[in-house]
């Protein structure tokens, strides 16, 4: 929203400039953001679609809300109704689903699928640049291969959104794109619609490790000063754009890629994913984001999020756990079972993510583990309040909560509907639809897509006795 | 001390019992999956008296100094046994002075015992434990840690009580790489990793023959250490298991056709297109330790991955055990198991899959593995469904001992579960 008032604006000064300015003036030209870098643009065009009503199935709204023997009516890519008693329409497919479970399309907000590819060798392997510290210039999307098949079997998990990020060896990583987890040739056939992009930062032992023998940051000092100079070069960029569009000078800026990132991320256009383990850490980078005037939409992994839940309620930063991952490097040392439902308790904007290939096929069963840890003492957390996890809070955090992210009349019909109850081990996506439209479904291999890559690379079915 | 070692192991199967805890513990009234003979006992009790199980079943009498837990509408299982971890041997893997997993140099390798390494203390075990892990094998290299050869050492297997006769078996299994990890740590091609474990094989067959020539300087000398050699002897004997990490359908056949030449006892490990060869598999009587989460073509050694792994491994008779090998989320093998059996897989096959069979794959199942008369008092009360996501381990005994349910991480949990305190936190213990 903030963008699209900013072109207004701006397209109102150029028609200002244009009546009362001179001819030979030479043309102004837009500030470059995030949205506005064309032809870097979305090409997605949802599948067909048809008139669908599920029936009697318990619903979980994506909103708290649980509803028995419920509805959903989805038409034209929308969710129409969603209710105890919702009518079809007379051209509408019914599906009956007694005994089955409805919930918003998973989001993850944290995937490297496509940049970090399977086959895993070192020719897929896209999502770090290690050339140097800030690398903030890069953009995830440039590398997403589409033929990944992990985004098949993220799929069949339930996954109808995700982030594709920059890994986390640099200060500043790149930019992060949010696709629609759909079959295409190219990355630009799954990006998604007016979703804002990303900046990958990262804390902790990640870029002083990977830096500390490449001339620094050696120290989580220096990983500090790092962001901190990079601001303050961003603030200053900014503010040459900001006088040139206000009128001062003719002559443009001269573009910097990297400092082009950073702007977006000043001028709210660009929303901060921040890799960051340690508590204290956290809060720093929150002092950081004050000193420079950004938010961080959200802390990513936080295995610590837990020791200091309040601060992010108050910060109104989410926090993307895993429900058990722990131990592998000091940062991780600390993390607990409950880490998410604690979060959850102050308050803040608690998140499901992967960071895996493996785990984004099953997040609903990472929610379930961290939902029945926190049970174990008492937490008393709902499946309906626990799935506000997976889909409306990472879609707040990737800023397209208006548009998915919960069954709610108006918005993109991302659904899922699972053959049993999502928190169950046993339990499968049997249908999962984007935009209205089936995309995968359990029991017809019409609508099981499968990656270039994988198909026919091993001919198992002659082979098998 | 190797024979030590082997004196442990062998002297542990037969007088851990008396060692553990002096205690008669009994655990009523709970639905029994004893994995056993007497398959699943309803409204069962077990009786362990001083670490081992003594009685099981309907109408078994409990003494009057026994421990009763009750375990009325919950579920009994045999303790949980992870075929393939780390425990002990590494702390924090990011942390490479408290990694002893594995090891780069050229000194030892089929020699390199982890049982020397092991911390029965590490926060590992205290957390895993309490969510039901009760046995694991120690394998050397089991993660990412490469070691130096192919051959990356001897297994051990522990259980997870902590300080005390934690060493179940030393030397329970040989480990050694092929296929693509054996290639890249032999020179390039597999190919060489095959060559240089049958030439392993073939020297410690010849040192054994020819041991006191050799110690004369009347033989050849040997590429391999002499502890190397004496490492390898039960492994050619059939009596230590060589555990192989292998993915690729074609190299599990080069796996089987090594353990004809040899007369090896093989498992294999990883495994990821083991079900391309299950029928081969099955008649050479091979287990298979697999992790059911894969399912992507991760490398070109494992194309053929798929979630019905283990279902149809286990439908071609092949024995086979559970673990991705994580060790810090060992206790997510209820998790895997359950998603076998969302995969095809028969729900007590996946139980045993996590109990039982690693027992057998590693030789111990006449000690552990099901909650049978004279076996170790290894068992865990669960809230529910041990393979869900929302049950948990309610009480866990490990050789007759109660376990205490806190860990380092509980702790923590206790510490921040209220960040509103008078003091600071650092002051709440």
């Amino acid at each position: 929203m903030q963008q699209r008032q900013k072109i207004s604006l701006f397209l109102a000064a150029v028609t200002l400039l244009a009546a009362c300015g001179s001819e030979d003036k030479p043309p102004r030209v837009p500030t470059p953001s995030a949205i506005g870098d064309t032809p870097y643009t979305s090409t997605y065009k949802a599948m067909p679609t048809q008139v669908t009503l599920i029936r009697n199935a318990t619903v979980l709204t994506g909103e708290g809300a649980r509803i028995d023997g419920g509805s959903v009516l989805m038409a034209d890519g929308k969710i129409l109704a969603v209710g105890a008693q919702v009518e079809a329409p007379a051209d509408a497919l019914v599906i009956e689903a007694g005994g089955k479970w409805v919930t918003p399309g998973i989001i993850d907000n944290h995937s490297h699928l496509g940049v970090y590819a399977s086959p895993g060798v070192v020719a897929t392997s896209d999502g770090n640049e290690i050339s140097g510290a800030n690398t903030a210039e890069v953009w995830a999307e440039h590398a997403v291969w589409p033929q990944d098949q992990g985004f098949n079997t993220a799929r069949a998990g339930g996954v109808t959104v995700l982030q594709v990020l920059p890994g986390s060896a640099n200060l500043f990583g790149g930019r992060g794109v949010t696709l629609k987890n759909v079959p295409s040739r190219t990355m630009e056939g799954m990006k998604f619609p007016g979703a804002p992009q990303g900046l990958k930062m990262a804390c902790g032992e990640n870029p002083k490790r990977v830096y500390g023998e490449k001339g620094g940051p050696y120290s989580r000092m220096g990983n500090v000063a790092g962001y901190r100079k990079a601001w303050v070069k961003a603030a200053a960029y900014k503010q040459k754009w900001d006088d040139y569009e206000d009128g001062k000078g003719d002559t443009p800026p001269e573009r910097d890629l990297q400092l082009d990132t950073l702007m977006g991320v000043l001028n709210g256009e660009i929303l901060v994913h921040n890799h960051c383990y340690r508590a204290d850490e956290m809060v720093v980078m929150l002092d950081v984001a004050k000193e420079f005037g950004y938010k961080i939409a959200s802390f990513h992994h936080a295995v610590e999020a837990y020791k200091i839940a309040d601060v992010l309620a108050e910060s109104g930063t989410c926090a993307a756990m895993w429900a058990d991952w722990w131990g592998f490097k000091m940062e991780a040392f600390d993390g607990i079972r409950e880490n998410i439902a604690l979060v959850d308790k102050a308050g803040a904007c608690a998140i499901v993510h992967s960071d895996s290939e493996v785990g984004i096929q099953r997040l609903n069963q990472e929610a379930a583990k961290a939902m029945g840890a926190a049970n174990r003492v008492g937490m008393g957390i709902t499946p309906e309040h626990a799935w506000t996890w997976l889909s409306l809070n990472p879609a707040r955090s990737l800023g397209i909560a208006e548009l998915t992210g919960s069954l709610v009349p108006g918005k993109n019909a991302d659904l899922v509907l699972w053959n049993g109850n999502p928190f169950s081990v046993y339990s499968k996506a049997e249908k999962v639809y984007v935009d209205g439209a089936l995309v995968y479904d359990l029991n017809d291999p019409a609508y099981q897509a499968e990656s270039d890559f994988v198909l026919g690379s091993l001919d198992l079915e002659g082979d098998t006795q | 001390m190797k024979r030590f070692m082997q004196w442990m192991s062998f002297s542990c199967l037969v007088l851990c019992a008396n060692l553990s805890v002096a205690q008669t513990i009994a655990v009523t009234g709970g639905k029994l999956l004893t994995q056993g003979g007497a398959g699943v006992i309803e409204n069962g009790t077990v009786l362990m008296r001083d670490g081992r199980i003594v009685a099981v079943g309907q109408h078994v009498q409990v003494p009057a100094d026994a421990l009763i837990i009750d375990a009325t509408g919950k579920i009994v299982t045999p303790g949980l046994f992870d075929a393939y971890s780390e425990f002990g041997v590494t702390e924090v893997s990011g942390v490479d002075a408290t990694v002893d997993a594995g090891q780069s140099g050229e000194r030892f390798s089929a020699s390199f015992d982890v049982s020397y390494a092991i911390n029965p203390r590490s926060t590992l075990i205290g957390v895993n434990r309490i969510e039901g892990i009760t046995r694991a094998a120690v394998v050397p290299g089991a993660s990412w840690a490469m070691p130096g050869s192919i051959f990356s050492g001897q297994a051990a297997v522990i259980d997870l009580a902590g300080p005390g006769k934690w060493l179940t078996r030393s030397a329970a299994a040989m480990f050694v790489h092929l296929g693509e990890s054996g290639s890249g740590l032999s020179g390039g091609s597999r190919v060489n990793a095959m060559l240089v474990l049958r030439d392993g094989l073939e020297e410690a067959r010849d040192y054994a023959g020819h041991s006191h020539n050799w110690e004369q300087g009347a033989h050849r000398e040997f590429t391999l250490k002499r502890k190397d050699l004496d490492a390898l002897q039960p492994v050619l004997r059939g009596e230590t298991l060589l555990l192989v990490a292998v993915e690729r359908a074609s190299d599990i056949t080069q796996a089987l056709q090594l353990k004809k030449d040899f007369g090896l006892k093989l498992a294999i490990v990883g495994g990821a297109e083991a079900w391309v060869v299950a029928a081969d598999l099955a008649a050479a009587n091979v287990p298979v330790i697999l992790d059911p989460q894969r399912n992507l073509p991760s490398g070109f050694d494992s194309l053929g991955s798929t979630l019905e792994n283990a279902a149809r491994l286990q439908k071609a008779g092949v024995l086979i055990a559970i673990s991705d090998g994580g060790t810090y989320n060992a206790r997510n093998i209820t998790q895997y198991a359950g998603l076998a059996v969302a995969n095809g897989l028969p729900y007590e096959a996946a139980l045993r899959a996590i109990t039982l069979n690693p027992a057998r794959i590693y030789g111990v199942n006449t000690d552990l593995g099901s909650l049978e008369v004279g076996k170790a008092a290894d068992l865990v009360v669960w809230s529910g469904d041990p393979l869900e996501l929302t049950s948990f381990a309610d009480q866990v005994i490990i050789r007759g001992k109660n376990i205490p349910m806190v860990s380092r991480a509980t702790r923590l949990r206790d510490r921040y579960m209220n960040l509103d305190e008078p003091m600071p936190l650092g002051y709440k213990k």
